[in-house]
């Protein structure tokens, strides 16, 4: 069976329905140590059914892998039974009107010829490697996941996402240092792992020696990979919902929510655009599972560009259609990209660097997670590469450390933006949003702990 | 390294009369596999292995005793993995055909040709032929019961927590998952397996503050919900109290203090430091540009001084009821238990057929797992324990012998660096401890010390009957990346001086 028809086949009968095809191809390659540790080429297909029962709820079944006629029929009965039996959402609404987009093409698929590019890079990588007495380990995927949306109300959607994960991680033979790139890999002919390599090289130069800090506050340079990373926290947080429940950091002191308040001084606008160039994503909406922020009656609705913060002021919370009804807000979705942009700037991260009197440089975050979720604190580390920066020049590198702060303080205190440029939030590089990030300057940046790892 | 392992896959292997997933299926693997392997042979692989399995996945969400989220998922597929000339190579379909049995070993074969230029592997240490058919240890499997009715359990649970003062809002969930595997090599070994798995939580929420049940996941079906291996009744009849005490909770005053810690809190800290840490590929460096490496060494076994003598840490696949129990691992290992820390002395690692030979092992340990077939097997932590001291001591004596400390109860948010070194840990729970007794609870409680330096500061340790078994099911690790379960026994313990900031601030 196509995937149309599974979507046809499951909307087959009467009833409220939704199906969701998912058809994804991905290629995989892993290494360690200058070696290849892994590899691997994975073909499967997704069938999400959401069952409404006017008068009851919705139930939600899903079935990955083998999906004959029997099995379609199967999930359908038992979404059907599943809804029958559940409350009624607060957030029902009729399904979406009709609407078709590229209905009848056929999945999109990769292989590993995508990455075939990489290995003959990676040849190269390991050998400066070796002769450098260094270590390289990485990652790169491709994936292409085709999405076909339809609805028992006339949705016919269709969509081809790429996408994918390069990342390239190099430690000194004495380990005392280390260095990390990652890019979306949505596009395997711009990997460039070689230039990805000679960039960590550099900062992995053995005269640049190790420096001990201490903890305290300093003042720092976060690599577009970092501000990525703490930016899907912050955007995970702003739920319109939650934060009017009381329990996120956009919550208002009077039961309300922040909306309308200046979060910074920097000029800052966090936005996402399905249509952003080089950060393609789906454009319209796909919900698979209700969740915060996430209705599934909202399935289909098309996506335009949404500004979360706009010139440092917060400006939209993600909502559903429900949420925006019973608040008179916009209706204001989840997007699968995010873009923070501030006052024009071409200033790089070496540049930023080069401007920097005394500091620290830091590649990439790791093992984020949330102390007090009310106020949107979190711990973390730092990862594979902090910088000493004195006179404008990388002077030495530093072990990681532990570090406690909120995303949206630290929009507060930066001092200078960089130029937005595409980037792979380490933690979230699973693919949970497509990201370009400037680099940013930060001020009183606090170290609670120092790290045995570098 | 002269790892000491014993040889334990008798003592959980349950073998029922029949196949837990039926004979015709069984029999429709078998020939997916000989298609499968006889494909990856004629190919010219030496080690081939085939991969069918079945992965569902249920959950029930309430919010104030309603339905809120009733999702049912399930993840079939095959896999071929080959040993080809050196090199390996993976390929997963999730069409489950003769055709795509074959068609997958012709791709698996593809995949080691493809990377020959990137190096190549030792060859895997074998294992004996195993032909076997097990299942874990549950009574009632969770997806035999109506929904209603499981919807109907949690209601009332959600119902007798917002009768309670104090509780404004319940959140109810639990989660079944039901495994069923099948592997066979070009060695001879097939195995089949079923295993199932629950996992029910509760949230209750008044004022600003929030709490958590601790009544971990588990290797039991349905009946553990009914009370079958944790006492939910008193869970839940206590909830509420320790609600309203922490809404009232005071700040901590940062410093140092000893810390007596509950086994529904220390299993994490055990996770993060002892278990992830000991894992041979982590220390191998292979997960170095994702889940990490580790501060020990490949040739710390045997000598490094992880903690002090009260400190005997096992790894064991056989633990009854277990999140990683199993009678074989994905590479057709039988199920082991060994030792990793004794004496406070590390004296084991993880590690699969691939990884044995750098511990100076002839045969794996079968820590090799993937969550599904549509992924590659990769060593994964096997049930991670502390032992308790013979005789030793109840969490009040512990509690009685501290003069200025914090009792921590259930754990909440948790990070560790990438070498497993530097960690901070919060508790859903934090009560004070003075002059031997319960003083009211804490608000703002994290800790922070070194792996080494923790459990170097180990005190004192609790006797068998403070000894239990937690665990965490949603572990992640790997490029693509993929989740397991896993368990932790562990009995009270105390360590001394240990830093505690207040995440507050204040």
């Amino acid at each position: 069976m196509t995937p149309q028809e599974i979507a046809e086949s499951a909307l087959t009968g009467p009833g409220d329905r939704i199906a969701i095809v998912d058809e994804t191809s991905t290629a995989h390659l892993r290494w360690a140590g200058n070696a290849v540790t892994g590899n691997g080429v994975v073909h499967s297909r997704t069938l999400t059914v959401i069952e409404s029962v006017p008068g009851a709820g919705i139930g939600v079944v899903s079935r990955e892998g083998a999906l004959d006629r029997d099995a379609v029929r199967a999930a359908v009965a038992e979404a059907r039974a599943t809804a029958r039996r559940a409350a009624p959402p607060p957030d029902a609404h009729p399904l979406p009107t009709a609407a078709e987009r590229d209905w009848s093409r056929p999945p999109a698929g990769t292989s590993s010829a995508a990455l075939a590019g990489v290995v003959g890079q990676l040849v190269e990588v390991f050998d400066q490697a070796r002769a450098r007495g260094e270590s390289a380990s990485g990652y790169a995927e491709h994936q292409l996941r085709t999405t076909y949306l339809a609805s028992s109300s006339g949705l016919r959607l269709r969509h081809a996402q790429p996408d994918g994960v390069l990342d390239l991680t190099v430690h000194r033979a004495d380990d005392t240092a280390s260095g990390w790139v990652g890019t979306d890999l949505a596009d395997p002919a711009q990997a460039d792992l070689l230039a990805g390599y000679t960039g960590i090289a550099a900062r992995l130069d053995p005269s640049r020696h190790h420096v001990d800090l201490s903890p305290g506050r300093y003042e720092v340079i976060l690599a577009p990979s970092c501000v990525a990373d703490l930016m899907i926290h912050l955007h995970g947080a702003a739920d319109l919902q939650e934060s009017l429940a009381g329990g996120t950091v956009f919550s208002g002191p009077d039961g309300g929510t922040r909306l309308g308040e200046r979060l910074t001084e920097a000029h800052l606008t966090l936005a996402s655009d399905p249509a952003a160039p080089g950060l393609g994503c789906l454009p319209f909406t796909v919900v698979r599972a209700p969740g915060p922020g996430a209705s599934c009656f909202d399935n289909g609705t098309p996506l335009r560009r949404t500004e979360w913060i706009s010139d440092g002021t917060l400006a939209n919370l993600v909502t559903t259609r429900h949420a925006a009804r019973t608040t008179g807000l916009p209706f204001t979705p989840r997007i699968g990209n995010l873009v923070l942009s501030g006052p024009a700037t071409d200033r790089t991260l070496d540049e930023l660097v080069a401007s920097t009197d005394h500091g620290l440089l830091v590649t990439s975050l790791w093992y984020l997670r949330e102390v007090d979720p009310s106020r949107l604190l979190l711990t973390g580390v730092t990862r594979d590469g902090v910088h000493v920066v004195k006179g404008g020049e990388v002077v030495g590198t530093a072990h990681d450390f532990r570090f406690d702060e909120c995303p949206v303080d630290l929009l507060a205190r930066v001092t200078e933006v960089g130029r937005p440029e595409p980037t792979l939030p380490r933690e979230w590089g699973d693919r949970e949003y497509r990201t370009a990030m400037p680099a940013l300057r930060i001020e009183d940046f606090t170290l609670s702990a120092v790290s045995g790892a570098v | 390294m002269g790892e000491r392992v014993r040889d334990a896959a008798a003592g959980c292997a349950r073998r029922p009369r029949s196949s837990p997933t039926g004979s015709r299926t069984t029999a429709t693997a078998r020939l997916l596999a000989e298609a499968a392997l006889d494909g990856a042979r004629r190919l010219g692989a030496r080690h081939a292995s085939f991969r069918l399995d079945r992965v569902r996945t249920g959950q029930l969400v309430l919010f104030d005793g309603s339905v809120h989220t009733a999702h049912d998922s399930a993840v079939t597929g095959l896999s071929v993995q080959v040993w080809h000339d050196g090199v390996w190579g993976f390929a997963a379909s999730g069409e489950v055909t003769a055709r795509s049995a074959r068609d997958t070993a012709g791709r698996a074969v593809d995949q080691a040709r493809f990377c020959s230029a990137l190096g190549r592997e030792e060859e895997p240490v074998p294992e004996p032929v195993h032909d076997g058919t097990w299942s874990s240890g549950f009574r009632i499997n969770p997806f035999s019961v109506p929904e209603a009715e499981r919807a109907e359990l949690l209601a009332a649970w959600s119902a007798r927590l917002l009768a309670a003062p104090g509780v404004e809002h319940v959140r109810a969930k639990v989660v079944a998952v039901q495994e069923d595997k099948f592997f066979a090599d070009l060695a001879g070994t097939s195995t089949v397996q079923r295993r199932v798995r629950v996992h029910p939580q509760v949230v209750v929420a008044g004022g600003s503050t929030t709490l958590r049940t601790v009544g971990p996941p588990t290797g039991r079906g349905w009946e553990y919900l009914l009370g079958e291996g944790w006492d939910w009744d008193a869970e839940l009849a206590a909830l509420p109290g320790l609600l309203r005490a922490k809404q009232h909770a005071r700040p901590v005053v940062p410093g140092t203090y000893d810390l007596v810690i509950d086994p529904s809190q220390l299993w994490l800290t055990i996770h993060e430091s002892v278990g992830h840490a000991t894992e041979l590929d982590r220390v191998l460096g292979h997960e170095a540009s994702y889940a990490g490496t580790s501060f020990v060494r490949p040739g710390d076994v045997g000598g490094l001084r992880y903690g002090t003598p009260l400190m005997t840490v096992t790894a064991d696949r056989t633990t009854p009821h277990g999140l990683a129990t199993v009678a074989y691992d994905d590479q057709g290992v039988a199920a082991q238990s060994w030792d990793l820390v004794r004496d406070g002395v590390l004296v084991g690692s993880q590690y699969d057929r691939r990884t044995a030979r750098v511990a100076g092992a002839t045969r794996s340990v079968g820590c090799a797992f993937a969550e599904s077939a549509l992924r590659p097997a990769i060593t994964r932590m096997p049930n991670v324990s502390l032992a308790p001291a013979p005789g030793g001591p109840t969490t009040e004596e512990l509690i009685s012998a501290v003069d200025d400390g914090i009792y921590l109860v259930g754990s909440d948010s948790w990070s560790i660096d990438a070498r497993r070194g530097n960690f901070q840990f919060t508790a859903q729970q934090a009560h004070r401890v003075h002059r031997g007794e319960l003083a009211g609870q804490l608000s703002g409680v994290a800790y922070q010390s070194d792996t080494r330096a923790f459990w170097g500061a180990l005190s004192a340790i609790g006797g068998a009957g403070t000894y239990q078994v937690f665990g965490a099911d949603l572990c992640g690790k790997g490029q693509p990346v993929q989740t397991a379960a896993v368990s932790h026994g562990c009995p009270t313990a105390v360590f001394q001086g240990v830093r505690v900031r207040n995440t507050a601030g204040s």
